[in-house]
């Protein structure tokens, strides 16, 4: 079993914590946040929860319940929980020396080193301090492996009587919980797998931790094999492989070395984005928005320390790493200030939606069809010769190996001027291993 | 009422401060010199994951100098004490107030002499929200 110790941190019914915050009015009333174009419930109070109302639930089928009940319901105000996030995000950094991005409201802060007493006082005094400064309400969750942690969070939520603070690390807490759990409450096992797992035996989280990962790397691919190592302390999930959650998601790193020069930041910038985009594209998701976030490191003490977040609405929602690596890069430069010497930089959504049942925009939407075809081909470039041969050329990264490259242009359709206008835009490096 | 400003505080801007203060009696004959340089963001805000800055609707505070229209800063991580102008929420509405503690119940007041003294009889139905810590006041007109 691994000696790391992370924490998942998350806020409660987060939009709805945020619309709180600044309306004393909703303290104790059912509140609700809208999806964009107030399509459907996309976060609920517990108040909301315990009305019937479902994650997902198209408001039209809750208008009158809402009305009936005196739901407060709100459009979602990007804008404000982007921020509330970089606060919280802002404020863990005093926390922990590593902190993790992993979704709007959602971060995995490496405490390790604390010693087991220390870390529950440590994470209630991390709970409080968030209410209090910024006013939401989060529960912390400890684990030796980020599917433990994320585990514990889960307990912490559904437990009152935990006060907001599950540790896994505890043994005793380890062993009380793992054959309490159901197994299907494991981060990343939807109804697909569940049944598997059920087929399996699996009851409980500790009857999957008990499997053969031999096994169960034959019925459930190397996902299940991972998940089984993760529930036993083994650490083995990077945050890349999880695929894009509906509630948005993250790219971020830790820059190899301190990053001081722009240029240099807005490439790993439009690397971050460009990933983002394929995640999004994987699954058929778009946003309509794109936050990004830069740093200096608190180990750098001594330093001026420095930063800084912003969110940049794009016309309509996309998954094209085109445009999100431009928006993404243009509020990385507004932020820009020389003289610091920065760590760590990321790109986050907050809201994702289906592309093809998303709104367009009435002006400056962007050419769905030519961007999927580019994509289309960018992806397929990038599945065969693998990941990173083909990106944005705002995104060419260093990269360890070296490469025998030919710069070329990688898609033309024949005969359209604007498609080519578009291509000298982006001259795109095409690397073969 | 408060309504909350959009608050983006990414502007570090060093200015220099004359050292000499600006005299506001009559005039010193000392000659201004350069003390130091000021972030003015960084002055006003000291804790900036917890600062929030609002836009001031109403006259209810116009005796400790807070006049319709301003903004003032908000920094939710200090511990209210006696005589602070604070952000609270009396039945759920956010608004300005003093806050007196000379009492054997902490009280909130106006500080607009045409306005009755008291709101909230006793802190119990109301919620300190944040404590504010300066007010930025337009001088020249638009």
């Amino acid at each position: 079993m691994s000696e790391r110790v992370l924490a998942l941190i998350d806020g409660n019914s987060f939009y709805c914590s945020c619309e709180r915050v600044f309306d004393g009015r909703l303290a104790k009333r059912p509140v609700i946040v809208l999806s964009n174009n107030d399509g459907c419930a996309i976060a609920r109070t517990a108040e909301a929860k315990a009305l019937g109302i479902g994650m997902g639930a198209p408001y039209f089928t809750i208008r009158d319940l809402c009305r009936r009940e005196g739901v407060a319901v709100f459009s979602s105000n990007y804008a404000l929980y982007g921020d509330m996030s970089a606060r919280m995000n802002e404020m863990y950094r005093s926390f922990s020396p590593d902190v993790e991005i992993y979704s709007i409201d959602e971060s995995f802060l490496d405490l390790t080193g604390f010693t087991r007493r220390d870390l529950v006082a440590y994470a209630r005094d991390l709970r409080e301090t968030v209410r209090r400064w910024i006013g939401i309400p989060t529960c912390v969750g400890i684990g030796r492996t980020k599917t433990l942690a994320k585990l514990a969070n889960r307990i912490a939520k559904s437990i009152p009587e935990l006060h907001g603070v599950c540790d896994l690390t505890d043994p005793d807490a380890y062993d009380h919980w793992l054959v309490r759990v159901p197994a299907d409450q494991i981060w990343g096992v939807g109804p697909a797998h569940a049944k598997r797992l059920a087929a399996h035996g699996c009851e409980t989280v500790a009857d999957v931790r008990d499997l053969d990962p031999r096994q169960a790397r034959q019925s459930m691919t190397v996902v299940g094999e991972r998940l089984i190592y993760e529930l036993r302390g083994i650490s083995c999930i990077n945050l890349e492989t999880v695929p894009a959650a509906q509630k948005g998601c993250a790219v971020t790193r830790m820059f190899s070395s301190r990053v001081e020069s722009l240029p240099v930041l807005e490439q790993a910038i439009a690397a971050h984005a460009t990933r983002l985009a394929e995640k999004l594209r994987r699954q058929a998701l778009g946003t309509d928005h794109v936050s990004i976030f830069y740093h200096t490191s608190e180990h750098d003490r001594g330093e001026p320390q420095r930063s800084v977040a912003t969110t940049v609405s794009l016309p309509e929602a996309t998954n094209d790493s085109l445009a999100l690596a431009r928006a993404a890069t243009w509020g990385a430069r507004r932020l820009w200030r020389d003289g610091y010497r920065y760590s760590k930089a990321g790109v986050m959504t907050f809201d994702l939606v289906k592309l093809a049942f998303s709104q367009r925009a009435l002006f400056d939407g962007f050419d769905r069809e030519r961007s999927t075809a580019l994509m289309g081909a960018m992806d397929a470039c990038n599945h065969r010769f693998g990941r990173g041969t083909v990106v944005p050329a705002a995104a060419n990264v260093e990269r360890r190996r070296s490469w025998s490259h030919a710069d070329t242009a990688l898609y033309d359709p024949p005969g359209r001027a604007a498609a080519r206008e578009r291509l000298g835009a982006m001259i795109c490096r095409v690397c073969r291993s | 009422m408060l309504r909350l400003a959009r608050v983006v505080i990414y502007a570090e801007i060093q200015v220099p401060l004359f050292g000499a203060a600006v005299c506001a009696g009559f005039p010193s004959p000392a000659e201004d010199w350069i003390e130091e340089t000021i972030d003015p963001a960084a002055l006003l805000i000291a804790n900036r994951p917890a600062t929030f800055l609002m836009r001031v609707d109403g006259a209810s505070m116009v005796d400790v100098g807070i006049f319709d229209k301003d903004i003032v800063v908000v920094d939710r991580s200090l511990d209210p004490r006696h005589g602070d102008i604070v952000v609270a929420v009396v039945d759920g509405k956010r608004s300005l107030k003093r806050l007196d503690m000379s009492g054997d119940v902490p009280r909130l007041s106006f500080a607009n002499a045409s306005l009755p003294a008291f709101v909230a009889a006793e802190l119990s139905d109301a919620l300190i929200w944040g404590v504010v810590t300066w007010n930025l006041h337009r001088l020249r007109t638009r």
